[in-house]
């Protein structure tokens, strides 16, 4: 018998549970794309464009074809069939461009692919692409985007009216004429370099063609296998139902596996030309010059505020550098419109005028990458707030908890028209505060002979965005959606099918956790299945920190409605009332009775054994709901950090770094923590170590891990992160999203703290990353004057 | 390019004999020839540590060696450490501090730390940091596989003490 005394349901969600993929992963039998190996394999390779811009007179491919183990040798000419890449948008003021899966005519950046070649292996590919020559004329181009902006500009593509494709304006009451008049203003100038996503694992497609049932499999490495399927399925003109994308075990994106590639759509299309698999896998040199990069702005800014530190006006100039195409489905306005949106931050700033302009220069097209827009739009804000503070000699607390907004505020309409609701603003300060003091900073800056500075930043951010806002800014295509499948097949096994992908965001585990508290069975029972388009219907993938919010919440109303089929053919068994059902670490029972099943005697009694169950009390145990939280939810955090500066060798070292963050309901602790300090990882790379540098040809420089870095576990302080979780969203769950919000506080954070570390010697810290090197010519610049 | 050597090697207590082109890298050979995919390639010029491995006890990156190096060679992989149903003690520590998210950094981390535990004395957080800046992982922040290892050592220099 269950004794209702005794038996506490379990509570799976919000505890630390063990991940469920990491067996795998942990010996060797994950299966990444690259892993994957089939029967007759023809393995690509690219040759890249090593113009930044250039006219392509010719290509010799006659060595190169004839070469043993060569299996065809293609160029532009031989994909005509396939329409050009175009990201629509129904933003005004923007131009499409228009991206051809090899080069055509003409090269826009260095490493754009130009040819592709097939061959028994990789090593074969690579032989003939050394036999390949292309004659090349080199044009006039403006590399910086600045110089792309100028009317006499050369332009990067004929067709459009300027290299300007995207222009947008926010307007909330007259900020020149509110700046003019205000008793205090400061101004900066900021910038932020390209940086791009350096997943560990390169970018990988296989693709598999059934010639028999003419239908392809297509293993990806990708973080959006719906809108991959979707798109190449238009390109290529074939049906959903032809073509299946897998997206395996993948080894991280950040961004950079999250957009539509020239090489996914070329494998594709070669293996069903061909009638083999197809291989292309990406080496680093690939991924640092021809993947999606990220940011590259400059924001001329200023905020006015009253003689208290009120906020009164914020105008901002804002230019993005977007590189040579927009990109598919984003658009360039992805990045830099962000930037404009989301300006005004988590403060109270009643008037606003913000331009935000999109310029193509010969260089690989920006994209997502963690943070979007936000970690330039909360660099520009709170080194703003920052140098308000120190005009107004009031402590960078007491400014910003003079300006957030407050609970009782909300739901508060930002100037720039972002509405934040029910967010602990004020409390995520108040946390950061109490933990600084601990760190009693005054007594260490006393016994030591470096500089300290500990620098503040506040963010708010939408997440989990549902069907009423783009993702994208003016981009067509709905995000706000995601739909469960949940089953309960013929032995009483549990399966979740979703149209999410996860990529290291431990979905499996998390997800388990949300259906099996539902249904009342442990998670290590539940099968989640994503990231593989033959199981869902229409889903979009996982980014914009959307999974915990959408899945999670199709996942509740879907295992809810499941919940109830369970109950009601359960009462017919057990002669009882629906209600009187209930479920528990896989039993489902009746209190203080002798009625208590499992799973798998349910569902014998529904699908096998013909006598228990009268023919229309078979239910099928299934079911699927969609959700769409409309708006989306707001999390925001309060980032601390730390550092130390050598005076002598001016080596920048990050002593601690602190997160206060709430967003809702934690589902599993230990996954938010890891999330939390992988962002805040990148958000250090972004301050202090990670810079795309391109020569005044448009050459990329930083072409190896040895010129791009990235933070090693040496470059990283220890985390102290604090969850808060004030009033829940009223969407199921509770959950917001918060796989970004690391890399969109840390870079203000450090950008502040380094700032207030060399406060005695008044540098302006306006651009990141800020090395040792940038802060000797800030010094040697300043000691001329 | 077809002229091949013959190579033997003993790859986690296995005897493999092969074929090999002189200039194939150690990586491909034991992905592609050996089947062993659980070494994984990052970035090919010995800057990300993903592909490390162990050669007759001493860790090295496997994407800098060429196949016929490892001629005679007792080699250890990631799938020689522990299997899903028997992990190793460095495998279910890092499954405990949640060390690892996507996965493919983590095979690479894993040999280093078998290395470095017999090796090095690691004394503070600052050693081990310092041990493992040879690994890039771009999802944990590190912060989680310092504590992973802070466990092993501690359960390491008990062992060592008793």
């Amino acid at each position: 018998m269950i004794d209702s005394t005794a038996f506490v349901r379990p509570k799976y969600v919000g505890k630390p549970i063990r991940r469920l993929e990491d067996p795998r992963l942990l010996t060797g039998q994950g299966r990444y794309t690259a892993d994957i190996q089939l029967p007759r394999t023809a393995h690509l390779a690219f040759i890249r464009s090593n113009q930044a811009y250039a006219r392509i007179n010719g290509i010799n491919l006659d060595e190169a074809k004839t070469l043993n183990g060569v299996i065809g040798v293609f160029t532009a000419s031989d994909f005509t069939h396939i329409p050009d890449i175009k990201a629509v948008s129904n933003m005004e003021n923007y131009q499409v461009t228009s991206c051809p899966v090899l080069a055509r005519d003409v090269v826009r950046y260095v490493g754009e692919p130009v040819v592709a070649i097939a061959a028994i292996s990789r090593y074969v590919a690579e032989d003939a692409a050394a036999l390949i020559e292309i004659d090349y004329d080199t044009l006039d181009v403006a590399v910086t985007a600045r110089d792309a902006l100028a009317k006499n500009a050369p332009k990067l593509h004929d067709k459009l009216a300027s290299n300007i494709i995207l222009e947008r304006n926010f307007a909330t009451g007259n900020a020149p004429v509110e700046i003019a008049n205000a008793p205090h203003k400061v101004s900066g100038r900021f910038s932020l370099t390209r940086k791009t996503s350096v997943s560990t694992e390169p970018r990988a497609y296989l693709a598999d063609y059934d010639v028999g049932k003419d239908e392809l499999i297509l293993y990806d490495s990708t973080n959006i296998p719906g809108i991959v399927r979707d798109e190449i399925g238009h390109l290529l003109n074939l049906n959903g139902n032809q073509i299946r994308v897998i997206a395996p075990d993948v080894g991280g994106s950040f961004g950079g596996k999250g957009s539509l590639y020239p090489e996914e759509i070329i494998v594709a299309d070669l293996s069903r030309r061909l009638e083999r698999p197809i291989k292309y896998v990406a080496d680093r040199l690939e991924e640092l010059t021809a993947s999606s990069q990220a940011f590259g702005e400059e924001v001329e800014a200023t905020l006015a505020f009253d003689a208290d530190g009120q906020f009164i006006a914020l105008d901002a100039e804002i230019i993005g550098d977007i590189g040579a195409y927009s990109i598919y489905p984003w658009t360039a306005a992805l990045e830099p419109v962000q930037v404009a949106s989301f300006l005004p931050g988590p403060y109270k700033t009643p008037v606003y005028r913000g331009r935000v302009r999109g310029v193509c220069t010969p260089k690989p097209p920006t994209g997502p990458y963690r943070g979007v827009g936000r970690p330039m739009a909360v660099f520009v804000m709170e080194r703003l707030v920052d140098l308000a503070a120190t005009k107004l000699n009031l402590s960078k607390v007491e400014i910003r908890r003079r300006n957030l907004v407050r609970a009782e505020d909300f739901p508060h309409r930002s100037s720039s028209g972002i509405v934040w609701d029910q967010s602990g603003f004020q409390e995520c300060l108040e946390t950061a505060e109490k933990a600084v003091s601990k760190l009693n900073l005054e007594n260490r800056k006393k016994k030591s002979n470096k500089w300290i500075g500990v620098g503040y930043a506040c963010y708010a951010e939408l997440t989990g965005i549902g069907s009423r806002i783009s993702v994208a800014p003016g981009m067509p295509m709905n995000t706000g959606t995601e739909t469960a499948s949940i089953s309960i097949d013929a032995t009483g096994a549990v399966t979740a099918k979703f149209g999410i992908a996860s990529h290291g965001q431990s979905l499996e585990t998390t997800l388990a956790q949300i259906v099996g508290e539902e249904l009342g069975i442990k998670p290590e029972d539940v099968r989640i299945i994503q990231g593989d388009t033959a199981f869902s219907l229409h889903g979009t993938g996982t980014y914009a920190s959307r999974s915990a919010v959408l899945g999670g919440g199709a996942a509740i109303k879907t295992s809810r409605a499941l919940l109830i089929k369970v109950k009601q053919v359960a009462a017919t068994l057990f002669n009882v009332d629906p209600e009187q059902v209930e479920t528990g670490d896989g039993l489902i029972f009746v209190h203080n009775t002798n009625h208590a099943i499992n799973f798998k005697e349910l569902a014998q009694a529904v699908y096998s054994d013909m006598k228990t169950l009268p023919m229309e009390k078979r239910e099928t145990l299934a079911a699927q709901e969609s959700f769409d939280p409309f708006l989306g939810t707001t999390s925001s955090s309060a980032h601390v950090a730390v550092v130390e500066i050598d005076p002598e060798t001016l080596v920048i070292k990050l002593q601690d770094f602190i997160v206060a963050e709430d967003c809702g309901k934690l589902i599993n602790p230990l996954v938010v923590d890891g999330q939390v300090h992988g962002g805040v990882a990148q958000g250090v790379g972004v301050a202090l170590l990670e810079e795309l540098k391109f020569d005044d040809m448009g050459q990329p420089i930083t072409a190896t891990l040895a010129d791009y870095l990235i933070p090693t576990s040496a470059e990283m302080p220890p985390m102290q992160v604090h969850h808060l979780e004030t009033q829940l969203p009223p969407n199921p769950g509770g959950f917001r999203g918060m796989g970004e919000g690391g890399t969109i506080g840390a870079p203000a954070a450090i950008a502040n703290a380094v700032a207030d570390a060399v406060s005695h010697l008044g540098l302006c810290i306006d651009s990141l990353p800020i090395t040792p090197n940038k802060l000797h010519a800030l010094i040697a610049a300043k000691s001329k004057h | 390019m077809s002229y091949k050597l013959k190579i033997a090697l003993n790859v986690n207590s296995e005897s493999f004999e092969a074929d090999v082109e002189p200039r194939m890298l150690a990586s491909d050979f034991l992905r592609d020839e050996l089947g062993l995919t659980g070494t994984h390639v990052g970035c090919e010029h010995g800057a990300c540590g993903t592909c490390t491995i162990i050669l007759n006890g001493v860790s090295v990156r496997s994407c800098l060696l060429l196949a016929v190096q490892l001629d005679e060679a007792n080699i250890e992989t990631v799938e020689g450490l522990g299997t899903t149903r028997e992990m190793h003690r460095i495998q279910h520590a890092f499954r405990e501090h949640h060390a690892l998210q996507c996965g493919f950094c983590t095979p690479g981390f894993l040999i280093t730390v078998r290395e470095i535990l017999d090796t090095l004395p690691l004394r503070n957080d600052k050693e081990i940091r310092e041990a493992l800046s040879g690994n890039i992982c771009r999802c944990t922040g590190y912060d989680h596989i310092v504590k992973a290892v802070r466990t092993l050592v501690n359960e390491r220099d008990k062992r060592l003490n008793s």
